[in-house]
């Protein structure tokens, strides 16, 4: 009965997934304005039943190819529990916002869990490809 | 016996040493022990696609089949979110 949301996911009635959201935001926003919208969808994670995990900035990123005619980029990453009716409305808001240019949202099964939470460790430096993703990181 | 002889062997990103040819290829992620490809990890997946940006086939990488299948989807993601292009001339 308690509105526990640690960890005993399997009791209550609302199954909380394990997602991942990227962001890329327009390159045009201040650093004020960037984080006024980082902690907007933060709130919207906690306020709908939520509970972010994790989050990441790559800061301004240089895209692959132009999207909207820009050619960079603010990257951020959200990782996040939450019940699966969440990620329509949450997309919905991305949707409705003018400084994204482009979002995606995915499921982590088990193995991306357990990979994430080594990247966070920092386990990945006998990895040879992982040295070089820190590099490309900062 | 009688194997069909090399129709498309490695003479391109992989297995590069001379004797290539000859070795046996083998799918990485089983022999490393790799559950999960990152698709945000462009450097990663810019082993699994040609200069063009196509994804390479698992008759030249070894991969297994399914690898193959998180790799497609892995590069797939990663071009939706600018992290590898579409297309392109020498991306590497």
């Amino acid at each position: 009965m308690a509105t526990k949301t640690t960890k005993s996911t399997k009791v209550e009635s609302v199954v909380l997934n394990n997602y991942e959201s990227v962001i890329i935001f327009t390159p045009v926003l201040s650093e004020e304005q960037l984080k006024d919208a980082v902690a907007k969808y933060r709130k919207i994670i906690t306020e709908n039943g939520g509970e972010l995990i994790h989050e990441e900035n790559w800061g301004l990123t240089k895209l692959a190819y132009p999207i909207q005619k820009k050619t960079t980029g603010f990257y951020h990453i959200y990782e996040y529990k939450a019940p699966a009716s969440f990620v329509s409305t949450f997309e919905l808001a991305f949707r409705r916002d003018e400084r994204i240019m482009r979002f995606l949202s995915t499921v982590l099964d088990k193995h991306s869990i357990q990979y994430n939470v080594r990247k966070r460790n920092g386990e990945f430096n006998q990895g040879k490809n992982t040295t070089k993703q820190q590099e490309a990181k900062k | 016996m009688a194997k069909p002889q090399k129709k498309y062997t490695g003479s391109s990103v992989f297995n590069t040493t001379p004797d290539a040819a000859q070795r046996k290829k083998y799918c990485r992620f089983k022999k490393n022990g790799i559950k999960y490809i990152d698709y945000k990890d462009a450097n990663f997946l810019l082993k699994f696609v040609n200069d063009q940006g196509k994804i390479l086939p698992r008759r030249l990488t070894g991969t297994s089949l399914k690898f193959q299948r998180k790799i497609s989807q892995a590069v797939k993601r990663a071009r939706h979110i600018a992290v590898l292009p579409f297309t392109g001339d020498m991306i590497k």
